[in-house]
């Protein structure tokens, strides 16, 4: 097998990837760093981000008001302290990127401009059009080639870290075009490999959102943190589950149901205002919109599409100019995925799952409790998320921890010694040899595909916006079966060239990993907080026992081993969690107790 | 419209390098709905015909850039091309033009990823500037010079329907002069005469034989016929300022 040493090794060459990676290279030049992705850095899913990245840039904004957007719109699971360096360090991310050409749309007087976003009291989402992540991903991209330091190796597939005397020491991946395997001995890696999204069915997430470094850090001992809060995004495209970003609605789109009413003023969201006033109607948080969705369909207003019932997404009474200007993209989507004219029609649109706000656990500064393994971007959960993500929260999520990842794994590896190579490469090769049994070995009847939708629906069972005791139980007990199943795979192809079906299998056996840590943390959480939110008796926020974070431990011979960790509470404690009036209430209310500190 | 899925005939050029001697056609037949992509019709086959057909493919909605291929000879992206398009006479899906096979409809592009890295695709700051003075002050009219260019997605459907790449892999290519372009013509950077001697290079815009079908299959607008028009005048008007003013021109 071919061996690479090098000091720092990233999985993963995405929006935090990348960032990490400058951050190696800038802070450490003498450092080497392997950047491994299984896709072209610019394929990766950070490209497909449209609405924007929070930061506080407003004179009437301040950092207290991301930060209790922030730790109330996460249901006050989040980390408070780690919510505050994030706030604090927001806004110089963004200027780096500008510094690194990303096209930032702007004010006429030539400053970034920003638009408001769900959950956000004060517009502060930098953007550029509705292709944020697509023009941050790029930039990133292009700056990372300026760094001799930083060698790639695209399309490399990773199928195990090197674990030895304690830390880790590499990693083993397969280059995708011979099918030959190669080892990178490293000193320190930061797993920064995206989220889940593909565990589900009807998802916003590329075909390689797959949980990959999840289940890596998750087999070798590293908890996932919060695994049961998996978010849906109010608003995707029947069928195919493409996103319309919230942008949509920062622009001042309207949700209507089948009789062009807005129906989220039923939900404790209103007043509805003609144009959506910020933490309100459609500019609540995701969890509370999508929750919205599920009761209008229930009592039978949605209307009907070939992919089952949805709203409408109006985006009329903005006008095709302002339409082509901020929207670009969602206008590109509706005419030629759907042949609507959004200035002309309402566009369909239901929820679909869109992000992780669990991973591996990681500490303020991305450390996890493996030695040597950082982690950051959607895999990781350093907690900033808590129960619900705010919209734009993530994509400055990257920056800013990728850049702390990069700074920290240098420091670890400019201090640690390599260890001995002979000891790794055998290892190496044991872990080739089982990664290769997928293809090679024989006998097995179950159909990949199957079980990947078999997997896909249960979790949509189990894992849905609502979610029921009973019906966890039995999603637990089939990710259970197909995780059995999936020991009898047969692949069709034997090759070793671009044996795509290779990977996918072993995709599978990540996302099964991930399916199982969601599941049972969801099943064990008796309360309803966030994105997860439960209907058999359990409707209600437990402060008293569930103000903890769920850590799911792989077991290798069964269910993962469950368990809870403190959450983090500087300054504000759990309070009433309201939008729109009753919001503007509470907060009034929490100034006058004094508790809301400004 | 109907909601009944019709069938329809799928042509895939397969190249297996372990067992094949050249890239031979095999026959798919796929039920599709209205709304279903080439892309989804090729995952069907995947799933439920034939494992072993590789293609690339991740986002699914035009901006990630990996399903690039020809389908009825046309550069096109599999996830925004539709079946019901074809129908029903049925399509031929090959692997891009002017780019090596490395398996099936995948091809090599290495050649693309090389070029990209020599072209100085990032910002060289005009002039330098601390985070603590906030970002360049650019308006949207400074944006719009470049913003457009800025839009590629890499997806190399340009290059393949580019003759002169087809004869001269030497060519930097429409993709890659537009993306030049956008940095040369973002109003924060100071690189562009550094940039311009690719430009005026055998391999630069003087390559191109003016032929605009890389503009017309480009999925994002980007118009890289245009970029490439306007570095032809900026390289000839250079060109012509080397003799007027011998010194006074390049750095």
């Amino acid at each position: 097998m071919e061996v690479f040493t090098t000091d720092v090794a990233i999985i993963g060459a995405g929006g935090a990837g990348l960032r990490a990676a400058i951050a190696v290279a800038e802070s450490t030049p003498n450092l080497s760093i392997a950047l491994i992705s299984k896709v072209y850095p610019m394929r990766s899913h950070t490209v497909a981000a449209e609405g924007g990245a929070a930061a506080v840039t407003r004179a009437d904004d301040s950092l207290e008001n991301h930060f209790n957007d922030t730790v109330s719109g996460g249901d006050w699971l989040c980390e408070q302290d780690v919510v505050d360096y994030f706030v604090a360090h927001a806004h110089e991310e963004m200027v780096q990127m500008d510094h690194w050409g990303c096209p930032w749309s702007r004010t006429p007087d030539g400053h970034a401009n920003v638009r408001a976003f769900g959950g956000m009291k004060i517009d502060r989402t930098w953007f550029a059009a509705d292709r944020s992540g697509f023009h941050m991903l790029h930039t990133l991209f292009q700056t990372s080639i300026k760094y001799p330091s930083i060698r790639r190796f695209d399309e490399h597939f990773c199928v195990d870290l090197l674990v030895h005397e304690g830390r880790v020491q590499g990693l083993v991946m397969i280059e995708n075009a011979s099918g030959e395997f190669r080892m990178i001995q490293a000193k320190a890696v930061i797993i920064a490999t995206g989220g889940a999204g593909r565990v589900f069915r009807e998802n916003t997430n590329g075909g390689i959102v797959t949980g990959d470094g999840m289940a890596l850090a998750y087999r070798h001992g590293v908890p996932l943190r919060d695994m049961e809060f998996v978010q849906y995004h109010p608003t995707c495209m029947p069928g195919t589950g493409l996103l319309f970003t919230e942008a949509c609605r920062g622009e001042g789109g309207f949700l209507v149901n089948r009789d062009g009413y807005r129906y989220l003023q039923d939900y404790g969201l209103g007043p509805a205002e003609p144009t959506p006033r910020n933490k309100a109607m459609e500019l609540g948080p995701r969890d509370r919109l999508s929750q919205a969705f599920w009761h209008e369909k229930q009592k039978g207003r949605t209307v009907d599409t070939p992919h089952g019932p949805a709203v409408h997404l109006d985006l009329r009474h903005l006008g095709a100019k302002k339409l082509h200007e901020r929207l670009p993209q969602i206008c590109e989507l509706a005419e030629e995925y759907l042949g609507v004219d959004p200035a002309l029609a309402p566009i369909p649109v239901l929820p679909a799952v869109h992000y992780t706000m669990g991973g591996i656990l990681a500490n303020a500064r991305t450390a996890s409790s493996l030695a040597g393994l950082y982690s950051v971007g959607e895999c990781s959960s350093i907690g900033i998320h808590g129960a619900n993500r705010l919209g734009s929260n993530s994509l400055t999520e990257l920056l800013v921890f990728g850049k702390v990842a990069g700074i920290e794994a240098a420091q670890y590896a400019s201090q640690t010694p390599h260890g001995h190579s002979a000891t790794l490469e055998k290892q190496a090769d044991a872990i080739a040899q089982r990664a290769l049994a997928l293809v090679t070995d024989s006998g097995g009847r179950e159909q990949l595909s199957v079980l990947r939708s078999e997997m896909a629906k249960t979790m949509e069972d189990g894992c849905g916006i609502y979610r029921l005791g009973p019906q966890m139980q039995i999603t637990c007990e089939k990710i259970d079966e197909l995780k059995d199943r999936y020991t009898r795979l047969r692949i069709a192809d034997h090759s070793r060239v671009w044996n795509t079906e290779w990977l996918l299998a072993i995709e599978l056996g990540y996302l099964l990993d991930v399916a199982q840590s969601m599941v049972y943390s969801a099943f064990h959480r008796k309360e309803s907080r966030g994105s997860h939110q439960r209907l058999d008796g359990y409707e209600k926020r437990d402060d008293v026992n569930y103000l903890k974070h769920t850590l799911a431990y792989f077991n290798a011979d069964g269910a993962p081993r469950i368990d809870y960790g403190d959450v983090k509470i500087t300054r504000s404690v759990p309070g009433l969690r309201a939008y729109g009036a009753a919001g503007e209430k509470a907060e009034a209310e929490r100034k006058r107790a004094g508790a809301g500190h400004d | 419209m109907t909601d009944e899925p019709r069938k329809i005939r799928i042509d895939v050029l397969r190249y297996r390098p372990e067992q094949d001697k050249e890239p031979v056609w095999e026959e798919f037949t796929v039920p599709f709905t209205d709304d279903m992509s080439v892309l989804q019709g090729l995952q069907y086959i995947k799933d439920e015909l034939d494992g072993t057909l590789s293609f690339r493919w991740s986002c699914r909605m035009a901006i990630c850039g990996s399903c690039g291929m020809m389908i009825g000879g046309e550069p096109k992206l599999g996830c925004k091309t539709f079946l019901r398009d074809y129908y029903p006479y049925g399509l031929r899906v090959e692997p891009l033009a002017h780019f090596p096979i490395e398996r099936d409809l995948v091809v090599g592009v290495e050649d693309f990823i090389g070029k990209l890295e020599t072209i100085t695709p990032y910002l060289v700051p005009r002039e330098a500037r601390t985070l603590e003075e906030g970002e360049y002050l650019q308006t949207p009219a400074q944006l719009e010079q470049f913003l457009q260019f800025s839009s590629c997605i890499n997806c190399m459907l340009c290059y393949a329907a580019c003759p002169q790449y087809g004869l001269d892999p030497h060519f930097t290519g429409p993709g890659l002069l537009a993306l030049l372009h956008r940095y040369n013509a973002d109003s924060r950077d100071g690189a562009s005469a550094e940039r311009m001697q690719l430009v005026h290079a055998e391999e630069g815009v003087w390559s191109c034989t003016a032929v605009g079908y890389c503009s017309e299959v480009c999925p994002k607008g980007v118009d890289p016929a245009n970029a490439v028009n306007q570095n032809k005048t900026a390289s000839a008007m250079d060109y012509f300022l080397r003799f007027v003013a011998p010194k006074g021109t390049d750095k």
